[in-house]
């Protein structure tokens, strides 16, 4: 499995904010190896977060999102203690789940 | 006011009004490039590395499958808080001053049974390569974020280091005639539209030492002070600095001693 | 009569002992200390050997300089002296393509380890200079060269003084900051023409 993603969650005003930490080389398929090879394509695709089964956030990305990529939203409806699950899946077909409890 | 009043009131207007526009101009592009640097500072992937740190600090590696936990940085057996802080320092069980990679790879062979070639393998990630160093400097250093620098030299082979590390900073060579201080020796220059330190000035120092390691968006990797050494030499046009060599800790001395007083506060976010 | 002279050649050695000691007290390791700490901690790579390591006199001389002791103005004299010996003028034209010496200026490689020796070199000049109005990435370690040829006038003098500074510059002022293009092998000599007419043509970009 892929390395853990650092995920933080905490209420602010009448909303939660969650910042995420994903770890992904998310290489372009572009970018040539220092043989002059190019390194294939490897990057995440989508990205959901869900609360109380709840989908709070559906992303689907692409080759431009830069590597190690950092993800910050707000949504309302959920309070402190709830559970927030994060997960990504990959064009290699990779998947990475990881939870946080929104701190108040 | 008589003539000459007036010729010299005119005249610090005339220098007042051009410096004005002269630092409206400055501003412009440092206020862009401070937007830049306040964007990127939320989000530090630096995290991932950390964590990953902590995990090879504890975790039973090498032929004696032991942990790092017994390892001396500097503030006795095991003591991670406050640590960078102190280094480089000299450690009485080596005889030598040591910074934190050279003493990591020390405790590596000695708690670990590692050979120093193992240990010294590899020191810097690149694209798709993990690599356990940097993630134990950027675990390392998080645990002083927010400590003053109190580097000594009190004992005679740190004082050595240090002089040797201030003769080395203005020790020009290569084809291009370049020292650290062809760049790092004036105040208010940029390369390009990289600001750059003025590492002989106190205040600078501390600004620039205690903002290393850090995780550099070009490179998409954490890099520590060993690496910032290393790459400057290349750039000088220099030959490659040696992993741990006597050279770059006498360096990493003397620029940590000038930083003296300064908050750390890394692992860092740099462009 | 003798006495005098003793007095007198005493006064003189003790100067120069001060003089000495002022430059190195006990802890300051000497030139060859530091050399041999150097080639312990380096190692060759690529195109950068050793021999880098090696100080010539210009060098030698210029890393004693400290940002409250500049060089002293016999030593350099004798810098100025012993770089302007090394100037090679080219025959006829001094002046190239600035198209080409705007590509100089722009590109940052050459001489490194990681660099291929077979490709050329550029002069990395907007490292330190503002050079075309239109490039805003520049830097300031080095004075604005933006209308140099229009401020400085399109003389053949000003062209010779440019093609010069850009080969050796420590050849107009010692311990500069700006590497040797020329005397070093670092740039041929119709890219330093180019360089000139980047700065000098009054159809530069750089004089608009």
């Amino acid at each position: 499995m892929a390395d853990p993603m650092k995920i933080r969650a905490t209420v602010v005003g009448d909303k939660v904010e969650v910042k995420v930490l994903m770890a992904h080389e998310m290489e372009t398929g572009q970018r040539k190896d220092s043989k002059g090879a190019i390194v294939p394509a490897w990057f995440i695709q989508n990205v959901t977060a869900t609360v109380n089964g709840k989908t709070v956030l559906s992303a689907e990305w692409g080759p431009a999102v830069a590597k190690n990529p950092f993800l910050s939203f707000r949504f309302a409806g959920a309070k402190a203690g709830d559970k927030v699950v994060i997960t990504w899946t990959d064009n290699h077909g990779d998947k990475r789940s990881d939870e946080a409890t929104i701190a108040a | 006011m008589r003539p000459k009043r007036i010729a010299a009131a005119a005249l610090a207007a005339g220098i007042l009004s051009a410096g004005l526009a002269l630092a409206q101009d400055k501003d412009s592009t440092s206020r862009q490039i401070e937007r830049y640097r306040e964007a990127l500072a939320d989000g530090n992937p630096a995290e991932l590395w950390e964590a990953r740190g902590e995990s090879l600090w504890k975790e039973k590696r090498g032929p004696k499958a032991a942990s790092l936990e017994r390892c001396d940085l500097g503030l006795g057996p095991g003591v991670v808080k406050g640590a960078y802080t102190v280094l480089p320092k000299y450690f009485a069980d080596t005889g030598k001053v040591e910074d934190l990679e050279s003493r990591l790879v020390t405790c590596m062979v000695a708690l670990q049974g590692f050979t120093p070639e193992q240990a010294k393998k590899d020191p810097f990630g690149g694209p798709g390569k993990k690599v356990p160093m940097d993630a134990l400097v950027a675990y390392i250093a998080s645990e002083s974020r927010g400590m003053p620098m109190h580097v000594s030299i009190a004992n005679p082979k740190e004082r050595e280091a240090y002089e040797l590390g201030r003769q080395i900073f203005f020790y020009r060579g290569g084809p291009h005639d370049f020292a650290c201080a062809s760049c790092h020796g004036a105040e208010g220059k940029r390369i390009r539209l990289q600001d750059l330190p003025n590492l002989t000035n106190p205040a600078d120092a501390r600004r620039a030492y205690t903002t290393w390691p850090a995780y550099r968006v070009s490179q998409g990797e954490v890099r520590s002070m060993q690496w910032r050494l290393n790459d400057c030499f290349r750039q000088q046009r220099f030959p490659e600095l040696e992993f741990t060599s006597p050279a770059s800790i006498a360096l990493s001395l003397y620029l940590a001693r000038t930083a003296e007083g300064g908050v750390m506060d890394a692992p860092a976010i740099k462009r | 009569m003798k006495n005098k002279t003793l007095a007198t050649v005493t006064l003189v050695v003790l100067a120069g002992c001060a003089a000495e000691s002022a430059r190195q007290d006990a802890s300051t390791p000497s030139p060859q200390q530091v050399k041999a700490v150097l080639e312990a901690s380096f190692m060759a790579r690529g195109q950068a050997k050793l021999d880098r390591l090696t100080q010539d006199e210009v060098q030698l001389l210029c890393s004693q300089v400290r940002p409250d002791k500049p060089i002293a103005p016999e030593e350099a004299q004798r810098i100025v002296q012993s770089q302007q010996a090394t100037l090679r003028y080219p025959a006829g034209s001094l002046m190239g393509d600035w198209k080409s010496g705007e590509k100089v200026a722009q590109q940052g490689t050459g001489k490194q380890y990681s660099d291929d020796p077979a490709h050329p070199s550029g002069a990395n000049c907007y490292a330190c200079h503002q050079l075309s109005p239109g490039e805003v990435s520049y830097g300031t370690i080095g004075p604005s060269l933006y209308r140099f040829g229009a401020t400085h006038g399109y003389t053949a003098e000003m062209q010779k003084y440019v093609y010069g500074k850009v080969y050796n510059s420590e050849a107009f002022s010692a311990c500069s900051t700006m590497p040797r293009f020329g005397h070093m092998g670092i740039l041929t000599e119709q890219q330093i023409k180019d360089v000139v007419a980047l700065l000098m043509d009054p159809k530069s970009p750089v004089n608009q």
